[in-house]
């Protein structure tokens, strides 16, 4: 079947950035395909005149350190992540999400930018990502400029990037200090639609005994990705026991707005499901800063 | 607009240029520019992993992975696994390929090249790989035919060759416990080697000279009157040959295996009863065109409120779908004095269940091929469960006699009962008829899903009466199955589901009654147990559920009601041979037991080390007939050849969908004449070539084809032995077939020189057989309503996560009895695979159909089991002989998944209390029921 018209490989960020300011009629960028060529394919996205794969952009598969951040290219596919010992030492969180994505074929071709442009509220990286304090590393042709990933979503399924103009580079996040820590867990179900019921994901920062600064994320919990501030207010100065926990899955009830979608899980389940996996995920990021030195 | 690229691609080590259309995938390039058909395509969509080919090492899915990336890149398919050894004896197979041949892993073969090619990634990078590094890295590459275990062994055992430099070490699976000479000794499928090196063809790599695309126009309604109809914009389009619609057919409208209710094409001003119907059918240059002329067809309808169940159906005001009603038929099952039997019980309970609509997801899509020959004939190259079923409805759809039609029946990916039907098989027709050229069909996922019938979405409403020993007295059933939208083979499915309702018992009195009820959902036909599958689940719940009021095992309530020699059915039929029922039910139970040292192991344990999680045992029981029984006549035609240069041929139309029927036949004839078994070649499926097999259903095959083969070996051996005794001037007793060789007297003549003697002689060195298996009885009169019941008995063992409800399934035994285990290596792939589907029924299978309209309509929606489901499988093969059949052999394809859904849900039950009463098992409702039971207890 024929998915586009043209078709440009391109091997640079400018490269990229003038076919999609030149292209004749609709563009679209194309990493993976894993979301957008079966978007195309079977009809829930309209037909594209041109497809600017970026894939081939060096600068985009780059993974490394620079100075305090680590920076991870949007065209770096899952399975570099969760093979990648920076990853492992820097954001154990994200190669947990990274590793549940799809199989090992979808994983070697699915990459990070892929799973945060197309802004799903529950993308297993984005989530991980919200609270690994990430920010995004936009080009245009005129500047490059760094926003919050927040900044990113518009509603479910569309970001703020300008397809003719705007390509996200990569994402660049904090370098791991001692007594932080993060993880991430999601709850499935083996019937129907591929996604998650639920997903969340914890980072902290343990000292003296206390939770003194964390930041949770759980999807989907709201139209577009979002960290549940109240549930962080609460924790922030408290040391992790069973009574704060449940106290922090109450007030994100409150916070979350969880919804039922058809043949994948009702309110009710995800609420309780939001339970199972802040417990889980806020122990496991606990343990996890204290083995971090 | 055409702007093709050219490209440069490293394929198997060799350069290769390549022109392709923008965004053109890697997998259309390899199969269609470079005609490198070892890759296969299962869905389209990511999700099966079939198309797995290997780019610089790491697997991807070639139909999404645009071609021009691999460009400076190397990509290695499944047709460069081997070495080519270059000495004219073909290839030399990598490890793997020889381990997936020699362990079974082989079964329809549509999945393995992308098994193969993920496995073998993962073997560069891990030489010495776990089962759960195997499981992860396999995750997304599915088989249907679910092997999953024996994979997971063939791979551990090329690792190690690989690792060592040592040979293969021999799969370790018991032969029967009386082997003949071949019979009863392990076999491997005489097409297992092109089935691992990517040669093996299927109808979608066919291809023929000027051959169209076709594409059908579907309804897209579930219920409403067609109004117009126009294609004249279609028509227009360049590169469309032929437009067609219901005025076009030329014979007979409307099609069917049993009753003709179904029609080819919906006219104007006629009834389309499901959302799958065909309005229209193009045929153009290339598929993409013809795709294209689709959304030019204008059609207008008339809308109407669907009916969505049988329940609704049967409702007095609801609209008649069919000239006779939606009343398909109502099956009875009568028995002594129903009434009696409640009146003595000590016991009464009364429960009702529900099955899901399911989808058979073999992983080839439905093909056809329809080419019209010079001589006015037309040939069809197919997959298909029934090729003399499609020659007989293509010819009637086309106004032909029926041998001017030819079915060359091709390798199947996968039936499952879902090939029986007529998919493309008309549609290709008409169209070839109609341009005077060869015409492919070909479904995607999409279409398969939505147009092909699916097992028979089932209530049943079970009231059982026992007294206080256990003993029941009786059973009343009510079952509701929705048909779809036409008959297809439901009424003979929903009759087995009511024969079977009150499970391999004998109670004195029983009554069902059953009604199959059309609908607007799409059809519903054969599937793998055949309607034993839905029924099993509810009895084997309700007698679980008995159990426990009575304060009984669960193996007890079993032993006391179960069948044996002696017993009478539900239908009157008097077990005289052949039950291996509690055997199955004792060696299951003491294996159970085993595992559970010091404990009941129908009682809930925690899991070490995670307390949230209830780990029990659960158990069910299962009998299944061989054979289409009710008084159908059972027959199956086969011809062997013997030929000069030694090799015999056995032919039959019977159907191979990977179940392994042609292994079973080969290895018949070379028992019969002492041959090894690969002096055996095996034609099947071919209307001008071989015998009417009769259809590949009922798990008859093995039976009936096999005595057939049986029995025409014997007559040719007896005709070689007259023309040996003539020639040589001995008694005939004198003259015996050993090791390959003829012995007569002490003279030793070689197969060759025997043909050549009968040839000689004017008699041609081959015989027919046409095997008629014992009479059976219709429903309703007793007698024999069957000519043999196979029997299994599974226990499961699962894990339930309290906070969650997730379920997981850890170890299965499995005992069957098999009458006479002809090739354990393929009854172990039947065991494993039927196992796997039965938990894809249990835990992830729903069809999911809202107001006629399917949900899941995608492999994406439709989630079969992975590797990741597999339990560890303990097989207990029981060979209780029946006397007709081939050396003892029953069919078994059925009624290993038969049990497993219920000792899943029974499992479920005693781990937490929840009672599952409709399939599948729904986490989330299981997890509220504990929810609720622990605050009740609270
Ligand atoms: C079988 C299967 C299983 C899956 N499982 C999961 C799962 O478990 N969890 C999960 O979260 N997702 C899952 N997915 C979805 C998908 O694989 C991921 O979201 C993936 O990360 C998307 O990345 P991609 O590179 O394939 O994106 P693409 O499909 O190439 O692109 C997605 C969108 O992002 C845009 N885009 C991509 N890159 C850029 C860029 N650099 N700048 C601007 N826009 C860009 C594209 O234009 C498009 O709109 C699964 C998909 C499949 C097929
Ligand atoms: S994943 Fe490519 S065909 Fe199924
Ligand atoms: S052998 Fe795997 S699908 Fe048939």
């Amino acid at each position: 079947m024929k998915i586009c018209n043209r078709f440009i490989y391109p091997k640079s960020v400018s490269d990229a950035l003038d076919a999609m300011g030149q292209a004749p009629g609709s563009v679209k960028v194309l990493a993976g395909g894993t979301d957008l060529l079966l978007d195309l394919q079977q009809g829930r996205h309209d037909p594209v005149d041109t497809l600017v794969d970026i894939t081939g952009i060096d600068e985009m598969c780059r993974l490394e350190v620079r100075e305090e951040r680590l920076f991870i290219g949007a065209a770096v596919p899952h399975r570099t992540i969760t093979t990648s010992p920076l990853i492992h030492q820097h954001a154990p969180a994200l190669a947990e999400a990274s590793g549940l994505i799809g199989g090992p074929q979808v994983r070697n071709v699915a990459t990070l930018g892929g799973n945060v442009a197309h802004a799903l509220p529950a993308a297993d990286g984005t989530i991980a990502l919200m609270v690994l304090d990430a920010r995004a590393e936009i080009a245009t042709l005129d500047e490059r400029r760094s926003d919050p990933l927040a900044s990113l979503f518009l509603g479910p399924g569309q970001s703020t990037l300008d397809p003719r103009r705007e390509l996200l580079v990569g994402f660049e996040i904090p370098l791991r200090q001692p007594g932080q820590g993060s993880a991430f867990a999601r709850v499935m179900r083996p019937q129907g639609v591929a996604i998650a019921i639920l997903n969340c994901s914890v980072w902290l920062q343990r000292q003296d005994g206390i939770i003194a600064d964390v930041r949770v994320s759980l999807g989907p919990s709201g139209p577009t990705p979002r960290r549940l501030t109240s549930v962080e207010d609460y924790l922030r100065g408290r040391p992790l026991r069973e009574d704060h926990i449940q106290q922090a899955h109450c007030l994100l009830l409150d916070e979350a707005n969880f919804r039922t979608s058809r043949h994948r899980a009702t309110q009710a389940y995800r609420q309780d499901m939001a339970g199972v996996l802040i417990t889980d995920t806020l122990k496991t990021a606990w343990e996890r800063a204290v083995h971090y030195e | 607009m055409s702007n093709l690229e050219m490209i440069t691609l490293n394929i198997n080590r060799q350069e290769m240029q390549v022109s392709v259309e923008p965004g053109q995938t890697l997998a259309e390039v390899l199969r269609e520019n470079l005609n490198l058909t070892g890759t296969k395509i299962g869905c389209n969509e990511d999700e099966c992993g079939i198309c797995t080919v290997l780019v610089d090492g790491e697997p991807i899915l070639s139909c999404n992975y645009p071609a021009v990336r691999a460009e400076g890149k190397s990509v290695l398919t499944i047709e460069g696994l081997a070495e080519s050894t270059g000495n004219g004896h073909g290839p030399k197979l990598h490890p793997l390929q020889e381990a997936f041949v020699r362990y079974g892993a082989v079964q329809c073969g549509f999945c393995i090249p992308g098994q193969i090619l993920t496995a073998y990634a993962l073997l560069l990078r891990n030489p010495d790989p776990t089962i759960d590094e195997i499981r992860h890295d396999l995750k997304d590459t599915l088989c249907r035919c679910a092997g999953y275990p024996t994979i997971e062994r063939a791979i551990r055992a090329a690792a190690f060759a690989m690792r060592t430099g040592q040979p293969i070490p021999d799969p370790e699976i018991a032969i029967s416990g009386e082997p003949l000479t071949v019979i009863g000794n392990l076999q491997v499928r005489p097409d297992a080697v092109a089935k691992v090196t990517g040669d093996a063809k299927f109808t979608d790599d066919l291809k023929f000279g000027e051959m169209l695309h076709a594409a059908v126009k579907r309804a897209g309604i579930p219920h409403g009157f067609v109004r117009s109809l126009n294609v004249e914009k279609a028509q227009a389009l360049p590169g469309v040959r032929a437009v067609l619609t219901a005025e076009d057919i030329p014979g007979q409208l409307t099609h069917g295996l049993v009753i003709h209710d179904w029609p080819s094409l919906i006219g104007v001003d006629q009834r389309v009863r499901y959302v799958g119907d065909a309005v229209a059918i193009v045929a153009a240059d290339n598929h993409k065109t013809a795709l294209e002329a689709l959304d030019l067809i204008e059609v207008t309808y008339d809308v109407l409120d669907p009916i969505t169940g049988p329940v609704q159906a049967r409702q007095p005001d609801a609209p008649q779908l069919h000239e006779k009603g939606n009343l398909l038929k109502h099956i009875k099952v009568r028995k002594g004095d129903l009434e009696a039997g409640f009146e003595a019980a000590d016991i009464i309970l009364e429960h009702t269940y529900h099955t899901a609509t399911t989808d058979h997801a073999f992983l080839e899509p439905e093909c056809t091929i329809a080419r019209p020959t010079p001589e006015g004939r037309m040939e069809i190259y197919v997959g298909s469960q029934i090729p003399y079923a499609d020659r007989y409805q293509v010819a009637l759809a086309l106004g032909w006699e029926e041998k001017r039609v030819r079915v060359v029946g091709q390798l199947m990916g996968g039936g499952f009962g879902g090939k029986e039907d007529i998919a493309g098989q008309i549609h290709a027709a008409l169209l070839a008829n109609a341009t005077g050229q060869p015409v492919k069909l070909l479904y995607d996922r999409h279409e398969s899903l939505l147009a092909h019938p699916k097992r028979h979405a089932t209530q049943i409403k079970l009231k059982i009466g026992a007294s206080k020993d256990g003993r029941l007295t009786a059973v009343e059933t009510e079952l509701y199955g929705d048909t779809g939208a036409y008959a297809s083979l439901g009424e003979k499915v929903m009759t087995r589901a009511t024969t079977h309702s009150s499970g391999p018992y004998e109670s004195p009195n029983v009554r069902a009654d059953c009604y199959a009820m059309y609908t607007n959902n799409p059809p519903s036909g054969a599937f793998r147990g055949f309607g034993v599958t839905q029924s099993a689940f509810a009895v084997e719940s309700i007698m679980d559920t008995l159990a426990e009021k009575l304060g009984m095992d669960p193996v007890e309530i079993r032993r006391i009601n179960a069948l044996k020699v002696g017993s009478v059915t539900n239908t009157g039929q008097v077990l005289t041979e052949s039950v291996g029922l509690l055997e199955c039910l004792d060696r299951t139970a003491a294996k159970v037991r085993e595992l559970c040292p010091g404990r009941d192991p129908f009682k809930p344990v925690p899991m070490e080390g995670a307390p949230h999680v209830m780990k029990a045992w659960g158990l069910a029981v299962a009998y299944k007939n061989t054979g289409l029984g009710g008084g159908a006549p059972d027959k199956a035609g086969a011809e062997v050849e013997l030929f000069e240069d030694g090799f015999l041929e056995v032919r039959t139309s019977s159907a191979e969908l990977g179940q392994g029927l042609v292994t079973v036949l080969q290895m018949i004839v070379a028992e019969e004449f002492q041959v090894p078994a690969e002096r055996v070649n095996v034609l099947v499926m071919d209307t001008d070539l071989t015998p009417d097999g009769g259809p590949t259903t009922a798990s008859r095959q093995t039976y009936v084809t096999g005595n057939a083969a049986r029995l025409a070996a014997q007559s040719l051996r007896e005709a070689a032995t007259a023309t040996l005794a003539e020639r040589y001037n001995l008694p005939p007793d004198q003259i015996s077939f050993v090791e390959g060789l003829a012995q007569v007297g002490d003279q030793q003549v070689t197969l060759g020189e025997a043909a050549k003697a009968m040839k000689d002689e004017g008699k041609k060195p081959v015989t027919m057989y046409e095997y008629w298996a014992p009479e059976t009885k219709p429903l309703g009169e007793g007698g024999d309503m069957h000519f043999a019941f196979s029997f299994a008995v599974q226990a499961a063992e699962v894990a339930v996560d309290t906070r969650t409800g997730e379920i997981h399934i850890l170890r299965m035994v499995a005992a069957t009895d098999v009458g006479r285990a002809l090739n354990p290596l393929g009854l172990l792939g039947q065991i494993e695979g039927g196992v796997m589907m039965a938990i894809g029924n249990a835990l992830t299978e729903e069809f999911i159909i809202e107001g006629g309209q399917v949900f899941t309509d995608r492999l994406a929606r439709y989630r079969i089991p992975s590797i990741k489901y597999t339990p560890e499988i303990i097989p207990i093969v029981i060979e209780d002989p029946t006397a007709e059949g081939p050396y003892g052999a029953k069919g078994i394809g059925e009624v290993i998944s038969i049990p497993t859904t219920p000792a899943i849900t029974n499992a479920i039950y005693n781990a937490v209390g929840v009672r599952v009463d409709r399939l599948p098992i729904d986490q989330e409702k299981l997890y509220f029921a504990m929810k609720e039971a622990a605050i009740e207890k609270a």
